[in-house]
């Protein structure tokens, strides 16, 4: 049974070199400060898997945490662009990054049949478009009832799942609101998961809508007061979208992306900037 | 400069009135971020306060009382009579076809209403990487109609797109598989483009005030067909501008 455990912990135990790791949650609840403890104990060569990579992930791929990305959406929400994503897929900088990319509806489906440990989910999309050029994540499957032609999506199944949510009780059962996004498909796909949460609570309210995880389907729980900064956990905190509008200049230039990396204890792959490709 | 741009209002403004303009009262609309949100809002705050907003965050009827700047922002949530995952959102309502009108965005769009948002160059090797499909192609598929709204030039109407991130009428204009019936309006800065009934080839046909048939053709990677009786788009009134300044300023709706 999980009892609060510090986030260094919590990391070291659970994500090792080489994992595919999911880091959840839909603009809201996005787990930074476990990211940022991924990225802080040097984790190389992972295969992150996320809807929409945000900030969390331009960070991770910058400091050159990742050689693979499972995605749907790689943009800095009404912003723009996630330019270490890009630095990364275009100049291969720190390194080259391999991208398979799904559509929001192909990859949430991804995370349903892995939690359901099936070996792939159905849905009415794809036809005609590129992304089914990636025949090793999309495929397509015909009805046994109907003969109808329907898209296919390999399960995905990370090997941890990390996410952020309001609480937690003593019993380290987990709570989350709000917006809820993908995370229960996605702790319930992975083999191990880690929960960061605001706090920890005796009962839990009543909340409309309200995921819970019991605790018996997590390995690791700790208590990150703040831990979604600069996104938000709503009851706690606002979103900062200066910081989302600060990252585009961050990013954009790779001598500011590795002073903020300084600046904040993370350790890059690539400390000096090397010339452009 | 290519085209009129009054004190009052510019050809970015005009094109989210003219995009806000065809929503309708008790529309169940799918917002995306940017000129798609601000349409939407701007529409349930002029002629249409029964549109229904739904975002793929998960918010069903959601009524912000600001601009939100996310999709995924506090107040959508709040103001939502549900909340739905991200899964039921695809499955249940954008999959099965509960939406009635979809807004996307391009950087590429052919003469067919294919649209690119993946990459300009090879896939494995792209020359610049955009930020891929999110919801949009199943958005393309299944919404009762689609709403393009995209800035006009070369770069974005293209004789052929790199990638087919979410597919309008297909190759040629016939290949259309889908439940929804497509993108029924592409509303640029310049005027407002609908496929030909009969070969689904986009058709300027109606022009933005002060904008001419020739620079919309310039602003155009191919032969831009033209309609033969061309229509003339209402400038935006007072209501529409003091509307959509006050979202911009992200003011309250009952401020």
């Amino acid at each position: 049974m999980p009892s609060p455990v510090p986030l260094s912990e919590a990391i070291a135990a659970h994500v090792h070199d080489g994992d595919t790791v999911a880091l959840e949650g839909f603009t809201h609840l996005i787990p930074f400060a476990a990211a940022h403890e991924i990225a802080r104990q040097g984790r190389r060569h992972l295969t992150l898997v996320r809807m929409t990579p945000d900030l969390v992930y331009d960070q991770l791929i910058g400091l050159g945490v990742a050689d693979e990305l499972v995605f749907s959406y790689g943009g800095n929400p009404g912003v723009g662009s996630l330019h270490r994503l890009r630095d990364a897929v275009e100049k291969h900088w720190p390194h080259r990054l391999v991208v398979h990319e799904h559509s929001h509806a192909g990859l949430a489906n991804a995370y349903v049949a892995g939690a359901a440990r099936l070996p792939f989910a159905v849905l009415r999309g794809y036809r005609g478009t590129d992304l089914e050029e990636q025949r090793d994540i999309i495929s397509r499957v015909t009805c046994p009832f109907t003969g109808e032609e329907l898209a296919a999506v390999k399960a995905v199944n990370p090997d941890v799942t990390v996410i952020h949510a309001q609480l937690a009780d003593r019993d380290g059962n987990v709570m989350l609101w709000g917006i809820t996004g993908v995370q229960r498909e996605a702790v319930l796909a992975a083999e191990r998961a880690i929960v960061t949460v605001e706090e920890v609570v005796d009962e839990f309210p009543e909340h409309t809508g309200a995921v819970i995880l019991p605790n018996w389907v997590l390995s690791a729980v700790s208590v990150v007061p703040g831990g979604a900064w600069p996104s938000y956990a709503a009851g706690y905190s606002v979103r900062d979208n200066d910081f989302y509008q600060q990252w585009d200049a961050i990013s954009r230039d790779r001598t500011a992306f590795l002073q903020w990396a300084k600046d904040n204890g993370l350790p890059a792959a690539q400390e000096e900037v090397t010339a452009h490709a | 400069m290519r085209k009129q741009d009054t004190a009052e209002w510019n050809s970015a403004d005009m094109m989210n009135v003219a995009a806000a303009r065809e929503l309708r009262d008790g529309d169940v609309c799918l917002v995306g971020v940017g000129p798609p949100n601000l349409a939407a809002n701007l529409a349930r705050r002029t002629h249409a306060p029964n549109c229904r907003l739904v975002y793929e965050s998960g918010a069903i009827d959601a009524k912000p009382r600001r601009l939100p700047l996310s999709i995924g922002d506090d107040d959508l949530a709040a103001t939502a009579t549900a909340v739905v995952s991200v899964p039921e959102m695809f499955n249940y309502w954008v999959g099965a076809g509960r939406i009635d009108v979809g807004f996307l965005g391009a950087a590429q769009i052919d003469r067919f209403g294919n649209i690119n948002t993946t990459v300009i160059g090879e896939h494995s090797d792209p020359k610049t990487r955009l930020p891929g499909a999110g919801g949009a192609p199943e958005i393309a598929a299944a919404a009762g109609r689609v709403i393009v709204i995209v800035k006009q030039s070369p770069r974005t109407f293209v004789e052929q797109v790199d990638f087919v991130t979410s597919v309008g009428y297909g190759p040629s204009g016939r290949e259309r598989q889908a439940p929804g019936a497509g993108p029924t309006l592409v509303i640029t800065d310049h005027g407002v483009l609908e496929p030909d009934p009969q070969t689904n080839e986009l058709t300027l046909t109606r022009l933005h005030p002060g904008v001419t048939v020739e620079q919309a053709r310039e602003a155009t990677g191919w032969p831009l067909k033209v309609a033969d009786s061309i229509k003339s788009v209402e400038p935006p009134s007072e209501v529409e501008l003091t509307a959509l300044h006050r979202l911009r300023n992200r003011e309250a709706v009952d401020a």
